[in-house]
């Protein structure tokens, strides 16, 4: 039996970051990194797909990162996929195998997978909304018997923008999974569809009423993406999205994170649609 | 019904005994308010203040708090110093029914151990307020004139002695071995209610309808106008959040030493109101004007904080209004939405 990272949230303090190593590093593109993290011996992360940690670097800071693998290879280590959009995130990038890192989490909710089986599984990411995803979507695939058909539609603005590349070669030549990726703007050697992620939509015939569809991106994508997802018949609570706040300590306390009455750190991040229709400031 | 007499000649006596073991801290005067601070003397403590700048939630929550020290190679990271035990003296009604709120926030869910750390050390030794402190506040319409259970004594202005109320163990040791106390009497009883039958007239409702009514007010109110009204006016300084009793929303940030070898990590009081405080990395704001922020401050006081932890977010105190340089107050804010509150006839009962 390991030990999970949870417990060390107890004393002294919920703030206290355990130390991990960067096992692996490398860039997936201009803007994101992949950094392999090993938590110190026996201790392991213990998440569920859609969850996030804190990731911090002492004398830097600390900011909510989604965690990238899957709870199914997780193997005593974990995966992130880092855009470089602050301090933090910048000083991670000029960091390499070897480095230690402070973790806390995982936190919030994850998407609830015992609820996806027996579904057919659709999956809608937007540029940097594979990184969370992939944790879910890798998960379905190890246990690929439990889900009907799985579908992916992948935008991202550029080809250059496209994260996981191999992974997403790896997933469209397996003959049980369906991958559809477009990119706002091609460049001479894309070949395959341009325009939004909503132009993909049209592409795929579903059966709306056992499907669940996973959306993850930018604010601005939810909007039109959830018209598509609605525009098939999929039922409200069959949608699931992941939601980006300031989620600054993780644990319900810091109060940047709210949407109207709840901490996305703790009611989310993940949330059906069904579950934030309502709510004035979730979209 | 039993109570202690303590005599107000014996005051400086106590102070003495307390602060053999304990920090005394209390409202005090400071450029002509009152502000809570270390009491050394027993004429700096004035029991009979009005309201004070900052509310004691500073004590549980400081504005600055470490909450680690490290070496920035990651080969140490310490947790804070510990605090003293620490008597708050002079603690008003509306400030402790904030920290009943505090409390819950942090303790429910995660464990905030700072917080309740800080919080366990404390002695709150609360005053019954007879007179209203200012034109501001509007206590009595919150249901806050009066004590709820939290405190560990209660005293009431008897005027040459405090009548003590003691309400826990904590409180009951504080007075332990000090003989300045005596039990109280009959005629003590009927001074205690003498007064506070003349007090609660002195206190008007400022509220126009009954407080049980702000959740509903509001939730029929999130499109009003009087959003984009107030917004007009704010000026998202942080005011009012920064003297508020009940509100807690942090920021974290690190500090380095010269040598960039040693560092800290500690929480400051953050401000909903400032305009980036739900801004992500990358840039997008949540919640971009001050109509939305002021909005979402009040939903806060008013609706979101019930919901979570079944209490209302305002105690009443006034400091936001009177904080405010541009005059936005709780009461008219809440007075005008239910002035201009959308009547939904089919869900109201008809006499």
């Amino acid at each position: 039996m390991t030990t999970s990272l949870k417990q060390n949230l107890q004393e002294p303090s919920i703030y206290l970051p355990t130390l991990a190593k960067i096992v692996e590093a490398r860039p997936l593109t201009k803007l994101e990194k992949y950094l392999k993290i090993e938590l110190p011996q026996g201790v392991s992360l213990d998440h569920k797909p859609g969850q996030f940690v804190e990731v911090s670097l002492l004398g830097v800071g600390e900011a909510p990162i989604s965690i990238s693998s899957s709870p199914s290879r997780s193997n005593g280590t974990f995966e992130l996929c880092v855009r470089r959009a602050g301090d933090l995130t910048s000083a991670l990038h000029s960091m390499g195998p070897g480095d230690v890192i402070g973790v806390r989490g995982p936190f919030g909710r994850g998407f609830p997978i015992e609820r996806f089986r027996g579904k057919d599984m659709l999956f809608a990411p937007g540029g940097l909304g594979l990184a969370p995803l992939r944790s879910l979507i890798n998960q379905v695939l190890d246990e690929r018997g439990n889900f009907g058909r799985v579908v992916i539609l992948y935008g991202a603005r550029h080809p250059s923008e496209l994260l996981f590349t191999d992974e997403l070669a790896a997933w469209a030549a397996r003959d049980d999974v369906e991958v559809h990726l477009t990119v706002d703007r091609g460049d001479e050697g894309w070949k395959g569809n341009v325009g939004v992620i909503t132009t993909l939509f049209p592409k795929i015939e579903i059966y709306a009423r056992n499907t669940v569809a996973v959306t993850v991106g930018p604010p601005v994508m939810y909007r039109f993406v959830l018209m598509e997802l609605l525009g098939k018949g999929i039922p409200d609570g069959n949608i699931w999205l992941s939601l980006e706040r300031r989620m600054k300590c993780g644990v319900g306390k810091c109060g940047h994170c709210q949407i109207n009455h709840l901490y996305t750190c703790q009611a989310g991040p993940s949330f059906s649609y069904a579950e934030i229709k309502h709510l004035e400031e979730a979209l | 019904m039993s109570f202690k007499i303590l005599s107000k000649s014996a005051i400086a006596d106590w102070l003495d005994t307390l602060r053999v073991s304990n920090r005394v801290v209390g409202p005090k005067e400071l450029h002509g308010r009152f502000v809570f601070g270390e009491i050394q003397e027993a004429s700096e403590l004035k029991l009979d203040y009005p309201t004070s700048v900052l509310p004691p939630k500073k004590y549980m929550l400081p504005q600055r708090e470490e909450l680690f020290r490290y070496q920035t190679d990651g080969s140490g990271m310490e947790p804070a110093d510990e605090i003293p035990p620490t008597v708050v003296l002079g603690v008003h009604t509306c400030d402790l029914h904030a920290m009943r709120l505090l409390d819950r926030v942090f303790a429910q869910g995660y464990w905030d151990q700072h917080y309740l750390d800080r919080r366990a050390r404390l002695v709150l030794v609360s005053v019954e307020c007879l007179t209203p402190c200012m034109s501001h506040s509007f206590c009595k319409s919150m249901g806050t004139l009066s004590a709820p259970d939290n405190f560990d004594l209660h005293l009431t202005d008897l005027g040459s002695d405090y009548a003590i109320d003691v309400g826990s163990e904590k409180g009951a040791e504080i007075l332990t071995g000090f003989s300045g106390v005596r039990d109280g009497t009959e005629e003590d009883y009927r001074r205690i209610n003498r007064v506070m039958s003349e007090k609660w007239p002195r206190f008007p409702l400022r509220l126009d309808f009954d407080v049980t009514e702000l959740p509903s007010v509001l939730s029929v109110s999130y499109g009003s106008k009087l959003w984009e009204e107030l917004g007009q006016r704010c000026l998202a300084c942080g005011m009012c959040t920064n003297v508020c009793p009940t509100c807690y929303c942090f920021n974290v940030e690190d500090e380095v030493d010269l040598s960039l070898k040693t560092g800290l990590r500690r929480r400051t009081w953050d401000s909903c109101q400032l305009d980036l405080f739900a801004t992500v990395a990358g840039g997008h704001n949540f919640r971009k004007t001050r109509a939305a922020r002021q909005r979402h401050r009040f939903f806060r006081k008013g609706k979101y904080q019930l919901e979570a932890y079944g209490l209302l977010g305002c105690v009443g105190c006034g400091r936001c209004a009177e904080a405010c340089l541009v005059h936005i107050t709780p009461v008219d804010t809440f007075n005008e939405l239910y002035r201009r509150r959308v009547l939904r006839p089919a869900t109201e009962v008809k006499a």
